[in-house]
């Protein structure tokens, strides 16, 4: 379970998050829409560590553990899983070697054993093949001259393969056409268990018919504004924001 | 995020000062007096019971030495060095000249196992089981052991110090000494020529596949003591042989000089393959000591279709001065320069190559990799020239520097020379930054700061290290890293 208890963060001299509180049960799936430019990014780089982002009150709990003094590495290894919106190239380093160092550097954290090379080959080609991705992409550089529907399988590729126990997917739709975001989608989908939960954070109702939320918030000027179950996001997709956002807006 | 920069900063601090190799042995040694003369000159050359025309060769070099000025063109920085407050020759007291293992001093075996360096036959480098390296280990002035002569004397290669091979084969000492490097050739170069104290020497002749891999470790032990080794390396007609050279130094405050000549002679359709892990002690880190590496590396592609290939990964000194550089002499030449440097707290690097193109349808290549971290400086100098009669001389250069922080600086500087019109030279050149994209992106997947920068910067030079021998690339891997330990946050 994932507890966001009044959260205020800053960049700079700017207040982005403004008091945002939000729980997410295990086996849920939430999604937060809201308009560009209020913090949606902002809150999924502060829930896995990035630097940069000042927290100046609130928490961050993940099964009851304040998770934000801790580095992005051991928040990896207790599960906090983030789907980038845009997936980073690493040149020269072969997809397969990163999954091989990503998976065992987890395992070491948690003091578990590190995987046999022949054993993580077996579960990366079996993950990878269900998602359409092929050996020959294992073999190039990670995300190096991917398209963007590439580089985004292969971020659900290694969600698949480090099986978090927290996912947050940063506008995995953007970018994608509707066979891209098929596949994307059933491969989170294929995900859903009770002992996980999910954050989808998106601007469009799209994603939304794709992986079917349990509960959907509104988020707009740094705090969530409403909470409702997925008639919310259909009311969103006809109202547009404007409701929310106040003076702002204009 | 707090806990996150704690750790970084504990990892700065142990950091550079964590020098592995930063060890003395305490050994009685035979010295020199202070100071560099004439009389210096003979007393090294008599030490070394050389023929006259050798001593001769010397004093010839370092009467010509006196009237040169130090090169200061390139981009490094130091203080002046006072020639006159080095010591020319230190040599364990216990050997005074290379004998079997069984005599060799135990402190000194036990020097080489602490640097992880087998002096005993049976044993062998990183757990490869069933291949065998041949080493010649060099302390401050004087080889002190090489390993499985008699192996390598059966296949016809002659792997011995240079100071031996002067006696037991002075004709082709002779015949190729300076041949490559001339006495003459640049201030460093003219002094190591009078004042050489050992190195290497390998003949492989003609037709001969030298049967393992050969390789010399240097190590500077003595205070106040310069090395000035020098190696040749001569592939006979046909032949082929690839040899390492690894070094280290203990920390010292002072800085020493490291002033080597590396000789390289191809004949008709030979190979040579040089390797280097140069781990040379690089300073402190407010950049106190370290070793000044000064050195002249030249490879002759003397035969037609010979081929010679530098490969080089350097993390260590606290000044690096090296071009490592072949001569395409005979037509269908080839020379390669395959180069990993890494500088990191206040080490500067001023490094590179040239390819000179004299036959016809020679080629080069060169592949250089720069990583500068902290607060050190990374120069790449290269030359790529063609002779009026180079018909058809290609070379391609590719030169990419990767910055870590905001500190450091790297820097490119190429010099393109054609006198042929059919010459084809092409040089790409990339300076990139660690992104903090990349960095993030990979601890988001459970890496943490250091390991993610190793991985990145282990794609980044790659292609460098699939040149190494094998057993040698799994070294050079953990090195960089090692060197590169705090160099993010």
């Amino acid at each position: 379970m994932l507890e966001i208890k009044n959260l205020h963060v800053s960049v700079g001299d700017r207040e982005i998050l403004k008091g945002l509180t939000l729980t997410v049960k295990d086996g849920e799936v939430a999604a937060i829409m809201g308009p560009n430019g209020t913090g949606k990014s902002t809150l999924s780089y502060v829930i896995s560590g990035r630097e940069g982002y000042e927290v100046t009150q609130g928490e961050v709990l993940l099964d009851g553990e304040n998770i934000l003094e801790l580095e992005p590495h051991v928040r990896a290894a207790k599960g906090v899983f983030l789907a980038f919106q845009y997936p980073v190239e690493i040149p020269g380093v072969a997809t397969m070697t990163f999954l091989k160092a990503a998976m065992n550097a987890q395992r070491r954290s948690r003091g578990e054993e590190e995987l046999a090379t022949p054993e993580l080959m077996k579960r990366v080609k079996e993950a990878a093949a269900k998602l359409g991705v092929s050996q020959e992409m294992l073999r190039r550089p990670l995300n190096s001259g991917f398209s963007g529907g590439e580089k985004k399988r292969m971020d659900i590729l290694q969600m698949t393969l480090l099986q978090p126990r927290f996912g947050i997917l940063d506008e995995t739709d953007s970018g994608l056409d509707i066979d891209a975001l098929r596949v994307v989608s059933e491969g989170v989908n294929s995900l859903r268990a009770p002992n996980r939960s999910f954050l989808v954070i998106t601007h469009y109702q799209r994603l939304l018919d794709y992986i079917k939320p349990d509960t959907v918030h509104v988020m707009a000027k740094g705090a969530i504004q409403r909470s409702g179950g997925p008639e919310l996001a259909l009311e969103l997709e006809e109202r547009g924001y404007q409701e929310y956002l106040g003076e702002e807006a204009a | 995020m707090a806990a996150r920069q704690e750790t970084v900063a504990r990892v700065e601090e142990i950091d550079v000062d964590a020098y592995k190799y930063g060890f003395t042995t305490d050994i009685e040694s035979e010295k020199a007096p202070k100071g560099l003369s004439e009389d210096i000159v003979r007393f090294i050359s008599a030490k070394k019971n050389e023929p006259d025309w050798l001593t001769e060769w010397r004093l010839e070099a370092y009467r010509r030495w006196l009237t040169m000025d130090e090169p200061n063109w390139a981009r490094v920085k130091y203080p002046p060095i006072d020639y006159q407050d080095l010591y020319y020759y230190s040599a364990p007291k216990s050997t005074p000249g290379p004998k079997t293992l069984d005599e060799v001093d135990p402190e000194l075996l036990r020097t080489y196992e602490k640097l992880g360096i087998p002096l005993r036959e049976q044993e062998i480098l990183a757990g490869v089981e069933t291949r065998k390296v041949a080493v010649d280990a060099v302390f401050d002035s004087v080889s002190v052991a090489t390993t499985f002569k008699d192996e390598l004397a059966r296949a016809g290669v002659i792997f011995c110090p240079i100071s031996e091979a002067v006696k037991t084969h002075p004709e082709l000492v002779r015949k190729y000494l300076g041949s490559v490097v001339p006495a003459t050739d640049n201030f460093y170069a003219t002094l190591n020529s009078a004042v050489f104290s050992d190195g290497s020497f390998v003949y492989v002749p003609k037709g001969v596949r030298c049967p393992m891999e050969l390789s010399t470790y240097f190590r500077i032990n003595e205070q106040k003591t310069g090395q000035f080794e020098r190696t040749l390396i001569i592939a006979d007609e046909g032949s082929y042989v690839s040899y390492l050279e690894g070094c280290t130094a203990p920390k010292r405050d002072e800085n020493q000089l490291h002033a080597a000549v590396v000789e390289l002679v191809a004949l008709d359709d030979a190979e040579i393959k040089y390797s280097t892990v140069q781990n040379w002690y690089p300073g402190d880190s407010e950049g106190k000591g370290g070793i000044y590496n000064f050195v002249t590396k030249r490879g002759d592609c003397r035969g037609r279709n010979s081929h010679i290939s530098w490969t080089q990964v350097e993390t260590g000194s606290a000044i690096t001065w090296k071009y490592p550089s072949c001569i395409l002499r005979g037509d269908n030449s080839q020379g390669e320069f395959y180069s990993i440097a890494v500088s990191n707290g206040h080490q500067q690097v001023d490094s590179g190559s040239k390819m000179i193109h004299l036959g016809r349808n020679t080629r080069s290549r060169i592949v250089s990799k720069g990583i500068s971290a902290g607060k050190s400086q990374n120069t790449y100098r290269g030359q790529v020239s063609a002779h009026r009669k180079a018909e058809g001389a290609r070379n391609f250069t590719q030169c990419d520097s990767l910055l870590i922080g905001h500190e450091c600086g790297a820097h490119t500087v190429p010099y393109i020379e054609s006198k042929n019109p059919s010459a084809q030279f092409e040089h790409e050149a990339t300076t990139s930054k660690i992104s903090e994209d990349q960095l993030f992106y990979a601890q988001q997947r459970g890496l943490s700061a250091e390991e993610a920068t190793a991985l990145i910067v282990n794609g980044f030079v790659r292609d460098v290290l699939q040149q190494l021998p094998m057993e040698f690339a799994v070294e050079a891997q953990k090195l960089i890293s090692i060197s590169l330990e705090g160099s993010v946050g």
